[in-house]
């Protein structure tokens, strides 16, 4: 087990070194920020040539990128163009997009796990049809639509929360935007619940358990659930990365300032400090839940042995 | 194996349990949206540069700016008249040698005198190349700037020759070269005076910025929010007629819009377009669409000689007639911009230097004469022609299609006009530097003091800074210096508009529109206007 997760782990830094530079070089490839900054006016050369040499952007990009990660490694991830230290906004950022993720997967798992029991038990009955026409219908409305949608409803229309989230962001205020950003991943959770449950309610085991005659909540909730939880386990921990990073859209709509909303700002001033800066935390998030994942595995199924 | 698996289990939910719980206890406690009374709740986008007076060249930063700093001049919100602010007299015998008296009384709101010191100091940092300034070549017209701010290599000077201290409330200033209409140009933000704290604790200082203005700020979180409430001790003639402003980061305009339907924010200074057309029945009168000193303009490249060659200027003028602007402006911007037809603003009025129709019939829209101009000027170079412009704000890309068409349907021809959209402003601005743009671009231009000369002299003088396409013309440059010579205000716009003829005649740039300030308010507030940069006049705004 131990010798597992050391291997798994040294297999991050290639992973992680290959993403970071491809990161690197697509911000870096992307043009020179430094002209941007003066706005309309064409850039005064001596001032920009100042800001350049800060930004190390002088250099070959091989260089940039040594000196980049020498950097990062040390604790440092430079500074933003408005004089701000990338580290202390992702110390602002973070805290808030984690907050948005936990209401997001609460609220996908709890209403996902129930809608798809609640299908999967009752496969062909008209509670499954609506289910399933359900979610069907969230998942094909792009986030942007059901955010700005159940924004006037909620917000302008019916006035009973307000349509934005104050900079403290609380968890109060966040339930609409994690709904919303939950929304999608909802739908998958409630169909992948109920095709597994489905499936696996024909199995031998739960012949046998009827048989002895256990009770049916046991059935369900020991025999059945645990069971076909896997794939779902699966979805949700790659899914919290998505929600991480993905939240862009739904930050945006609701004016939430957290990661997607420095993402956004990075990407449109072309703050490659930012960016990069942010986008490099995203991998190493991505990379610790897939771990944790296929951790889960072991502890859900007894069969699976991670040598 | 199996206990192994599961103590590094609850290991790691443990410690990804310990992150989980710091966000969470971060989220609980105190909400907000409890509105202060008296206080202006309005909307703003994050500065793009650190908030120091010569660091901050666009709107956003130039808000706080306009809050909490006065600078010798200011302009009057309705005429642009720049009017004395610090300044008790500003004279000159020869439109070169400057004297500037500051007015007794004044002080920032840390209680420190504002002096003719705090002007030398703050107009030294910022020529210095060392301080890295965005606004620096505002002082490149003061004697001794070459010195300080040297287009490569070290300063050989810390301080401006051309700024020498008198007494406790004089200095004087000596140009480089005649610059009559100079005074007019110090209600800039970047001329503000500094408190003795920013040089001494320039970190703090711009944690919470302290100026002279009529208001003094509480609290800033950056990125998010400024708290700024009415200083008491301002002895300016423009004291805050509320309690305090606070300042909340959007960054989409839609957000903010629907926050101001649902009362949650009073004053939104940037209506998205998609909703222009709603905008009549949501907020009935408390919509603003007034001009803002800003014009939109198409830069032919002149450093190709394809665009610069015999008869190429006939091919310019024909394509700024096949332009058919009130379409655009009316269809796409719901008249939040206006046809143009000088290379100026309206808000220069009259007296200023703006007048309608200047460019003539070279800026009407008339499909049979522009395809015969472009017929006689031998034709688009090699059948084409591209428009470029960054997508990312402003609608461009709508626009510019529109701009295509029309040209196209003027020539007949389809394929003659393709558009070239860019993704990021930034992408685009550095293609222009780079001059690697072969055919026309977009070019929009803020006017940073309400002058002429503005709209003018760093656009289209030989090797002016933003001289993008690299026009060049010597009787153009020979009018712009006898302008700045002239003393008479009167007799330097004339100037300044025989100078613009040439445009028209030469059509370096085609001028599209001007474009507008918006904003929105909530039935709290009356009294709300913008200024002539488009920013909310705060001071004179009253809330129910």
């Amino acid at each position: 087990m131990g010798r597992y997760v050391i291997r798994r782990l040294l297999q991050m830094i290639p992973v992680f070194i290959g993403s970071t530079f491809l990161i690197f070089f697509m911000v870096y490839a992307l043009g020179d920020p430094v002209a941007a900054l003066f706005g309309d006016k064409a850039p005064d050369p001596a001032v920009a040539a100042r800001i350049r040499q800060e930004l190390y952007l002088d250099q070959p990009l091989w260089k940039q990128y040594l000196h980049y990660m020498g950097q990062v490694l040390t604790g440092d991830f430079g500074t933003a163009f408005t004089g701000q230290p990338v580290l202390e906004l992702m110390a602002d950022a973070f805290p808030v997009t984690i907050r948005l993720t936990i209401v997001a997967v609460l609220f996908e798992v709890v209403v996902g796990i129930a809608l798809g029991v609640a299908g999967g038990l009752r496969r062909g009955r008209p509670l499954d049809t609506t289910v399933l026409m359900l979610t069907l219908v969230v998942v094909s409305v792009p986030t942007f639509v059901s955010g700005y949608v159940l924004q006037y409803l909620f917000g302008v229309q019916w006035g009973i929360v307000p349509p934005t989230v104050s900079p403290e962001a609380t968890f109060l205020e966040l339930l609409l935007p994690g709904v919303v950003l939950g929304l999608v991943s909802l739908a998958y959770v409630t169909r992948l619940t109920r095709t597994s449950l489905a499936e696996n309610a024909r199995a031998d085991y739960i012949r046998t358990a009827v048989a002895k005659g256990l009770p049916r909540h046991r059935i369900v909730v020991r025999h059945l659930l645990r069971n076909s939880l896997i794939p779902v386990v699966t979805f949700i921990g790659a899914d919290i990365g998505a929600l991480m990073g993905g939240a862009i859209v739904t930050e945006r709509i609701f004016n939430i300032h957290g990661v997607g909303y420095q993402l956004f700002q990075g990407i449109l001033r072309q703050n490659s400090p930012t960016v990069v800066g942010f986008v490099t935390v995203l991998v190493l998030v991505f990379l610790v839940a897939n771990l944790v994942v296929d951790l889960l595995y072991a502890v859900l199924d007894p069969r699976i042995r991670h040598v | 194996m199996r206990g192994g698996v599961r103590t590094w289990a609850r290991r790691g939910v443990a410690a990804l349990l310990a992150v989980l719980l710091a966000a969470v206890v971060a989220g609980c406690g105190g909400g907000t949206g409890a509105r202060v009374p008296g206080v202006v709740r309005a909307s703003w986008g994050d500065p793009q540069n650190p908030l120091e007076p010569a660091n901050t060249n666009e709107v956003q930063g130039g808000k706080v700016l306009d809050l909490i700093f006065r600078g010798l001049k200011k302009y009057d919100p309705t005429t642009g008249a720049a009017v004395d602010m610090l300044a008790e007299r500003i004279e000159s015998t020869d439109a070169q040698n400057f004297t500037v008296k500051v007015k007794d009384g004044w002080t920032f709101s840390n209680g420190e005198p504002v002096t003719a010191r705090s002007f030398v100091d703050a107009w030294n940092y910022a020529a210095l190349v060392d301080n890295k300034q965005r606004n620096a070549s505002f002082f490149a017209y003061i004697d001794g700037y070459g010195k300080v701010h040297p287009e490569s290599g070290e300063a050989t000077a810390k301080t401006l020759s051309g700024l020498v201290l008198k007494d406790a409330r004089t200095f004087t200033v000596k140009l480089s070269t005649k610059f009559s209409t100079w005074p007019g140009t110090l209600g800039y933000p970047a001329f503000a005076p500094l408190p003795r704290a920013f040089f001494e604790d320039h970190a703090g200082w711009l944690k919470r910025p302290v100026g002279n203005g009529p208001y003094a700020i509480d609290s800033y979180t950056r990125g998010s929010a400024m708290k700024l409430s009415k200083w008491d001790g301002y002895p300016g003639p423009d004291k805050a007629g509320n309690e305090g402003v606070e300042l909340r980061v959007y960054t989409d305009n839609n957000t903010a819009y629907a926050d101001l339907q649902a009362g949650n924010i009073d004053l939104v200074d940037d209506i998205p377009s998609t909703q222009l057309r709603n905008v009549r029945k949501d907020l009935d009168d408390r919509y603003i669409n007034q001009p803002a000193g800003i014009i939109q303009t198409v830069v032919f490249p002149l450093y190709d000689a394809k665009w610069n060659g015999p008869g190429a200027e006939k091919v310019r003028r024909g394509l700024s007639m096949a332009i058919n602007r009130p379409q655009i402006t009316s269809q796409i911007y719901r008249d939040t911009r206006t046809p143009a037809s000088d290379w100026t603003s309206p808000v220069l009025g009259e007296k200023g230097g703006y007048k309608a129709g200047l460019c003539g019939a070279e800026c009407t829209y008339d499909p049979g004469r522009a395809k015969r101009l472009i017929q006689e000027g031998g034709g688009l170079p090699g059948g084409r022609v591209t428009l470029t412009s960054n997508v990312d704000t402003g609608s461009h890309r709508v626009w510019m299609d529109a701009v295509c068409n029309s040209i196209n349907n003027v020539l007949g021809d389809d394929r003659a006009c393709t558009v070239n959209p860019i993704g990021t402003f930034a992408d685009f601005r550095s293609r222009i530097a780079q001059q690697q743009l072969g055919g026309m671009f977009r070019s929009g231009w803020q006017m940073d003091y309400p002058l002429i000369q503005n709209f003018l002299q760093p656009q289209y003088y030989t090797n002016a800074s933003s001289n993008y396409g690299k026009f060049s013309d010597p009787r153009f440059d020979r009018l712009v210096d006898e302008a700045n010579a002239e003393s008479d205000t009167g007799k330097a716009v004339a100037k300044f508009q025989d100078a613009e003829r040439i445009l028209a005649e030469k059509m370096p740039a085609i001028p599209l529109w001007y474009q507008n300030g918006n904003a929105g308010y909530s039935a709290e507030l009356s009294d709300v206007q913008l200024n002539q940069f488009s920013v909310p006049v705060y001071e004179r705004i009253k809330v129910k």
